[in-house]
């Protein structure tokens, strides 16, 4: 069995789909922080069979978790502080994304005027589909990942 | 200030405000000859449209307007690669309404993002065409006299046609509508689409043959398989003939069936069909120039 050591203040991102893990440290933009950061991949899971896991050492306000509702809102975010699970953040699909994930469609308006912003809406709350703004182009999921 | 972007940027209620108006313009042209004296439409057509444009530049000089724009990105700053905001910026100088296509879809909301005019989508590529599905909707409603309380039949490509997708989603609005799809199977309406109906609970049907349903519609749509849609010319070849209605199947159709067709045909309605009460997508033609004189008027708050 491998070890990872105890956080003292962080983040525990449990029940990623195996071997989604380095998706999701892409994602929040960990690679830009100067952090701690353990990546588990295919840890025995008695839910998932496997799973990923990132421990991330940081301020627990340095990240904002919203996206990862957006592409698996299952993953649990456990808040450390002292060593201690102080609080289990809910994943809450944000109503909009803003230049998080880029719309794929070559005849979307934004594949050819760079300085565009790439808008999603929260188009389906229940089956958790995004929209571009612009073309109306579906995005939900891992497979969302594709167009970071 | 309001913009069209979509179909649905109008409530129902304010469609029949409009399509009354339209309807008023069409019993009386003398009364609003002269409703947009010293007004200034810029139609801004990224791609060439001759059909869309010049309806639009009718509709606004039988108001008593002018009109300014370009015909084809070429021969606009766009080949020097201006962005569509800075254009729109410009054109709002210029004048006091703009009509947009684009070939890139979302392009008009754009401008209209950064317009101090209102800005009317002609079309963007493959995705909304709503001055179409006004023009389809006052038809249906001036010839049926009712939107609603009908089964239609959409026919052709159903996969690119922005003018199907775009009145799909404007009669799912309107009580006891019933699709039909037909259509190859390459060119089958997209399944965000039929997500859509099933989510609502509006019955729809998917079948390949236009014959086997003829007897149900009360309405028969067919459209046009677009060359520019394909990336290759074998595609287009192999499918562009799979739909044609002529006088034959024609007599398998209700006697009150309309058919109706945004134009141009290029064979998948026969010219036999042309002399067919039914057929109507020529007086189509003419509304389509009627709901835009009411379109410009509301949006320039002339329409009283």
């Amino acid at each position: 069995m491998l070890n990872v050591g105890k956080l003292e203040e962080g983040f525990v991102l449990d029940h990623i789909k195996a071997g989604r893990s380095l998706d999701i440290y892409h994602l929040l933009q960990l690679d830009k922080l100067d952090c701690t950061v353990a990546i588990i991949k295919n840890a025995r899971s008695n839910k998932m069979d496997k799973k990923d896991i990132l421990k991330v050492e940081c301020d627990i306000n340095m990240l904002d978790f919203d996206v990862l509702a957006l592409i698996d809102h299952n993953i649990t975010v456990n808040v450390i502080k002292n060593g201690e699970i102080v609080k289990k953040k809910e994943l809450t699909l944000p109503r909009q994304i803003r230049n998080v994930i880029k719309c794929h469609n070559p005849r979307c308006i934004t594949s050819i005027e760079q300085e565009l912003p790439h808008i999603f809406y929260l188009a389906d709350t229940q089956k958790e589909i995004y929209r571009c703004k612009y073309c109306e182009e579906k995005y939900s999921g891992y497979s969302a990942l594709e167009h970071t | 200030m309001r913009h069209l972007m979509s179909p649905l940027d109008f409530t129902t209620e304010e469609l029949d405000s409009l399509f009354d108006l339209a309807n008023d313009i069409e019993r009386n042209p003398d009364k609003y000859a002269h409703a947009c004296e010293g007004k200034i439409l810029a139609t801004c057509f990224y791609e060439p449209s001759t059909r869309t444009r010049l309806s639009f530049e009718s509709a606004m000089t039988r108001l008593g307007g002018r009109v300014i724009g370009f015909a084809d990105a070429s021969s606009s700053s766009a080949s020097k690669g201006e962005s569509v905001s800075d254009t729109i910026r410009i054109i709002s100088c210029y004048a006091d309404i703009c009509a947009m296509r684009h070939p890139k879809e979302g392009a008009p909301m754009v401008a209209a993002e950064k317009s101090a005019i209102p800005v009317i989508n002609a079309g963007d590529g493959g995705h909304q065409h709503p001055t179409q599905t006004l023009t389809d909707l006052l038809t249906i409603r001036s010839l049926k006299g009712r939107l609603g309380n009908f089964t239609i039949g959409l026919c052709g490509d159903l996969k690119f046609g922005r003018t199907v997708h775009s009145l799909i989603n404007a009669l799912v609005r309107y009580d006891n509508i019933r699709f039909v799809f037909i259509s190859p199977e390459e060119l089958k309406v997209p399944d965000y689409i039929t997500d859509m109906l099933k989510d609502k609970g509006i019955p729809y049907q998917e079948v390949i043959r236009l014959e086997q349903i003829m007897p149900a519609l009360d309405l028969l749509y067919m459209t046009r398989v677009q060359k520019e849609r394909f990336f290759n010319e074998e595609d287009y070849v192999r499918l562009k003939d799979f739909y044609i209605l002529n006088a034959s199947k024609l007599t398998l159709a209700k006697k009150d069936m309309l058919v109706l067709h945004p134009l141009p045909r290029v064979n998948e309605i026969s010219v036999e069909v042309d002399d067919d009460p039914r057929a109507v997508y020529f007086k189509q033609a003419q509304f389509g120039v009627y709901v835009r004189m009411a379109l410009i008027l509301t949006l320039l708050g002339k329409e009283r």
